[in-house]
């Protein structure tokens, strides 16, 4: 299970809109390898987040999968070019897939940088999710879901 | 891997349609698709080759509403079932918190269905997964046809650990609805025990 907290996201959140502003990007997704959306700045409306986590991530696995073939440990980076718009695909702290969608305003390079500073960042957030993610000793704290009762359940199918 | 999202107050589950080719995996995903709300579903994503088999998977996103203030959603998937897309197969079972197995109830496909449960839990077991302790249910699909084999002698060869079991007609929509909700209903449970 992973579990993302409120200040956690808001310093994702944080790293992706600097990332779109010092990459000149139109819009930037953080998605979970196993295709869910985790957060994203920019134009996104423009896009469907949901959509697009599922196929990034089936990208990703998919080469992935052809690294593996050839004895690579993984492709560190992805780059689909468009006519008019561009993906830029990298893997941060193992886990995560940040996706950048550019255009003529920025550049292939740009962006390689950029992303090469916001994963450091971003990759610390993901560390500290992993510390919390660890109970300390001695601390139980009660999940939210432990109270779901089966009325609760019932009540999702009944519309 | 059911992601749980603080913040945005939001649980994301995934749940595969396994079975062998034709069984109607991207059937039963069709008909969930045509009968839930606009508001509730987003698109359905289909990889499919040129002749409408699918060639890498379906998809399509969910939103149940809320439980405890929480907006529940499920990512359905099916993955491809003709057997030489293995390494297809493999790669969606990446995260998966269910797993729906969409058995083709005509006689002449009980191998197909009795190799697709062992491969199923061969690449579950890739996956560090055990098939036993997954949320799943099995579908005995194309009940209507005449060449059906009866359901206990189905149910002897393909139940694995008496997961719930449902008969149905995916192109009609029947057994469809039943077949998720016995799922889901299995993975909020599991989120409760954690």
């Amino acid at each position: 299970m992973e579990v993302v907290f409120e200040p956690e996201f808001r310093r994702l959140e944080d790293a992706l809109k600097r990332l779109r502003q010092d990459a000149n990007a139109k819009a930037v997704f953080l998605i979970d390898k196993n295709g869910q959306h985790i957060a994203a700045a920019g134009e996104t409306e423009e896009f469907d987040s949901t959509s697009l986590a599922s196929l990034t991530a089936g990208n990703v696995a998919a080469t992935d999968g052809l690294a593996k073939l050839i004895g690579e440990r993984e492709f560190s980076v992805l780059f689909h070019e468009g006519q008019r718009d561009h993906i830029h695909i990298s893997i941060v702290a193992r886990r995560a897939i940040l996706l950048v969608i550019f255009d003529e305003r920025s550049s292939l390079g740009l962006v390689r940088l950029r992303v090469k500073r916001a994963s450091v960042e971003l990759k610390k957030v993901f560390d500290e999710m992993d510390r919390k993610a660890i109970p300390e000793e001695g601390v139980t704290e009660p999940s939210p879901f432990s109270e779901i009762t089966d009325e609760d359940i019932d009540a999702l199918f009944s519309e | 891997m059911t992601f749980i999202n603080y913040a945005a107050k939001e649980i994301n589950c995934k749940i595969v349609y396994y079975g062998p080719g034709l069984g109607g995996k991207t059937t039963n995903l069709q008909y969930i698709y045509n009968k839930t709300a606009p508001d509730r579903k987003g698109k359905m994503i289909s990889l499919a080759t040129e002749a409408d088999r699918t060639l890498f998977f379906d998809f399509l996103p969910l939103d149940l509403g809320s439980i405890r203030g929480f907006t529940t959603r499920f990512h359905l998937y099916t993955v491809p079932g003709q057997v030489f897309y293995d390494a297809s197969r493999k790669l969606i079972l990446k995260g998966v918190d269910g797993v729906i197995f969409v058995a083709d109830s005509q006689r002449e496909r009980m191998e197909a269905n009795v190799e697709s449960i062992r491969n199923l839990e061969s690449n579950l077991r890739d996956h560090g997964f055990d098939l036993k302790t997954v949320p799943s249910a099995l579908q005995f699909n194309k009940r209507d046809l005449p060449n059906a084999m009866p359901v206990d002698e189905m149910y002897r060869m393909l139940n694995y650990k008496r997961e719930p079991t449902f008969e149905a007609v995916a192109v009609q929509g029947v057994g469809v609805f039943d077949t998720l909700k016995a799922v889901a209903k299995q993975i909020l449970v599991e989120l409760r025990k954690r």
